[in-house]
């Protein structure tokens, strides 16, 4: 009987809803796990940052495996959150179903559209940022030769590449750019090991400069590049400290910047739902300039790809968007 | 011709350093098969391993010290392990899941609580890693073409629990074919009932080679945290524990054949990494999905078509016990 009760208590305690008032934003991480250094971890900093400002608490969610995130999504849209913020292309076909379920609830998804009167979808035009440090890798590669290697095989990662690759024969028409992809489950974007490898093989053929838009993936291309003292290229988030002296720069999306505004507009009632993509000239890519690698970028180099954003933002310079293409 | 012979040695080398975790494990695995422990937990000792060693490393600064944890942590799971299935009979394949679950677990939430990053542990410095070693006359031997090449970079420049496990290959083979230890082991594996009746402890040898594939597992783990990479990640492992297993079963449970086995698989991960995006005369580029069950598609061809009759020790699996 008592062993019951004690169960009866247990399953009530997993069964009661969190602690937080009913306007309080929700938001949902995708596999890379919210400490990923890159786009997840650029997603909790956004989130981190309206608690800072507001004072009000997130429920948030990191899914472990694909099969969890419409239920996640759907238990977070039910406990009444005033926005679910569902970060990573990976959540489009649930966001979409769950939408659809709870129509007066409020989603915000980044990275991918969802055309529906109550979702909010933010997607970033990386393939300009991508270019710019095309462009850095180019200028900095002494053998003409540039890496990259992706986390999923899919057209967003594809679009990285291609702007990056771009970026690069624009500075040099010649350079060989060598690519290369992790998986084709989103378990590419969590297996630094991989990424290690496929950054050595480059590095054997050549290459001294590496781009990673790989997630989680990434970290163990940066430390492949440290340990044989090439360049390698963050993304996401600014990436420049974790290796100062071997990151020759960042490519930043300001997913953080998606997250509190969506937030924050759901709090202050000016959300709207719709599709906007963010580049560079609403600064919602760019790339990364601070102590840890100021000394990697000349100041000739800068001027350079400076001149390029201008030229991108002013619409002299076309990128090619391969997603747009399809 | 020589930048041939670079990619085809460059090859060999990431091949290499992917078949280490892959043949320590197949020899832990070795080891317990042989004497009647279907060890499916190589998975999970291999990840605590790596959580130890990472841990560890980091707080003393020393990747030796590290390893030294990794063996110790691993062979604590195997202890587990044999106690559950040698000491009280349970089912040795529900007991090996559980530790893979309960390693998967655990790690996750220590590393959480300990370094609050997610289930990673920091970063770690160079010291406090397995570097890579340049064999003595590397700077001679290098300007010689072609065998300098396979010298410097096949040969040298790997780290030293490559050489470690290269030296282990021989090693296992002896002591599993040539020793008392060995011949009593691979009796126990086959007939149980036999070694009991000589007088030998069927468990006190069962859980002798638990020591061993826990040790060897830690090695393996080791290998993941503080040699190929800088630190520890959640579920590292990634399924290399059951290749190994597969790989074993590939290699007939002989050390050698097992080697080989790790080698091609290895060879098989490697080749994809290299072979995307290059267009192939005749076939053009192939996408990177097909490229990437290549070495699976190996494994289910090897298997299916050269291996023949894999025949397991035979007491293999079964709980022994003086009745029956």
């Amino acid at each position: 009987m008592k062993n019951t009760a004690l169960a009866l208590g247990f399953a009530a305690a997993l069964f009661a809803a969190p602690a937080f008032a009913q306007t309080a934003p929700a938001i949902l991480f995708d596999v890379g796990g919210k400490f990923d250094r890159s786009f997840n971890q650029a997603a909790f900093e956004g989130a981190e940052r309206f608690k800072r400002e507001t004072g009000q608490q997130y429920a948030e969610f990191e899914i472990r495996n694909t099969a969890e995130r419409e239920q996640a999504i759907r238990n977070l849209a039910r406990r009444g959150a005033s926005v679910v913020v569902a970060v990573g292309f990976s959540n489009r076909a649930a966001v979409e179903t769950v939408a659809k379920e709870f129509p007066d609830v409020k989603f915000t998804l980044i990275d991918s559209v969802v055309n529906l009167p109550n979702v909010q979808s933010i997607t970033f035009r990386e393939h300009e940022g991508s270019f710019l440090v095309g462009m850095a890798a180019a200028m900095a590669s002494k053998t003409a030769k540039v890496g990259f290697v992706g986390g999923m095989d899919i057209p967003l990662i594809r679009k990285f590449a291609k702007g990056y690759e771009e970026g690069a024969k624009h500075v040099n028409p010649q350079i060989e750019v060598i690519q290369n992809m992790t998986g084709t489950t989103p378990a590419a974007f969590a297996d630094p090991t991989r990424g290690g490898e496929l950054a050595r093989g480059q590095f054997d053929r050549g290459v001294d400069v590496v781009y990673a838009a790989a997630g989680a993936t990434g970290l163990g291309v940066y430390q492949a590049a440290k340990d044989a003292n090439r360049f390698a290229i963050g993304v996401d988030s600014n990436q420049n400290h974790l290796h100062p002296g071997t990151m020759l720069t960042s490519m930043i999306k300001r997913v953080d910047v998606a997250v509190y505004n969506a937030m924050s507009d759901a709090r202050k009632g000016t959300w709207k739902a719709g599709a906007t993509s963010l580049g560079l000239k609403e600064e919602g890519v760019g790339y990364a300039i601070d102590t840890n690698n100021r000394a990697l970028v000349t100041a000739d180099m800068e001027r350079r790809i400076n001149e390029a954003r201008d030229a991108i933002i002013a619409g002299r310079l076309q990128v090619t968007d391969i997603t747009a293409q399809r | 011709m020589e930048d041939l012979v670079l990619q085809t040695v460059s090859l060999l080398a990431s091949t290499v350093r992917l078949a280490v975790p892959l043949i320590l494990c197949a020899l832990a695995g070795l080891f317990a098969e042989r004497s009647g422990v279907v060890d499916i937990g190589l998975e999970g000792k291999m990840l605590a391993g790596a959580f130890a060693a990472a841990s560890v490393a980091f707080w003393l600064q020393s990747a030796w010290a590290g390893l030294a944890a990794a063996m110790l942590v691993s062979i604590a799971f195997a202890l587990v392990h044999g106690f559950a299935c040698i000491t009280h009979r349970g089912n040795q394949v529900v007991a090996g899941m559980a530790l893979n679950v309960l390693a998967v677990g655990l790690t996750a939430v220590l590393a959480f609580a300990w370094f609050q990053e997610g289930g990673k542990t920091p970063a770690l410095a160079d010291a406090a890693r397995f570097r890579p070693l340049q064999l003595p006359f590397a700077a001679e031997i290098g300007a010689v073409p072609v065998i300098g090449t396979i010298y410097v970079r096949l040969l040298s420049g790997h780290n030293a629990l490559v050489y470690l496990t290269a030296a282990l290959v021989p090693v296992v083979a002896f002591v599993v074919f040539r020793t008392r230890f060995g011949l009593r082991l691979r009796a126990v594996g086959e007939n149980p009932h036999a070694v009991d009746t000589a007088g030998i402890s069927v468990a006190r040898l069962r859980y002798e080679a638990m020591l061993a594939s826990g040790a060897l597992c830690g090695i393996a783990g080791a290998y993941l945290s503080t040699a190929q990479s800088a630190a520890f990640l959640r579920e590292m492992t990634a399924g290399k524990g059951f290749l190994a297993l597969a790989a074993l079963i590939f290699g007939k449970w002989m050390p050698i054949p097992t080697l080989f086995a790790c080698l091609i698989f290895a060879f098989a991960d490697a080749l994809q990494g290299r072979l995307q995006g290059v267009e192939l005369p005749g076939i053009g580029e192939v996408p990177v999905q097909a490229l990437q069950a290549l070495p699976y598609l190996l494994t289910l061809l090897l298997l299916a078509g050269f291996v023949g009759k894999a025949n397991a020790p035979r007491a293999s699996g079964i709980p022994y016990s003086k009745e029956k």
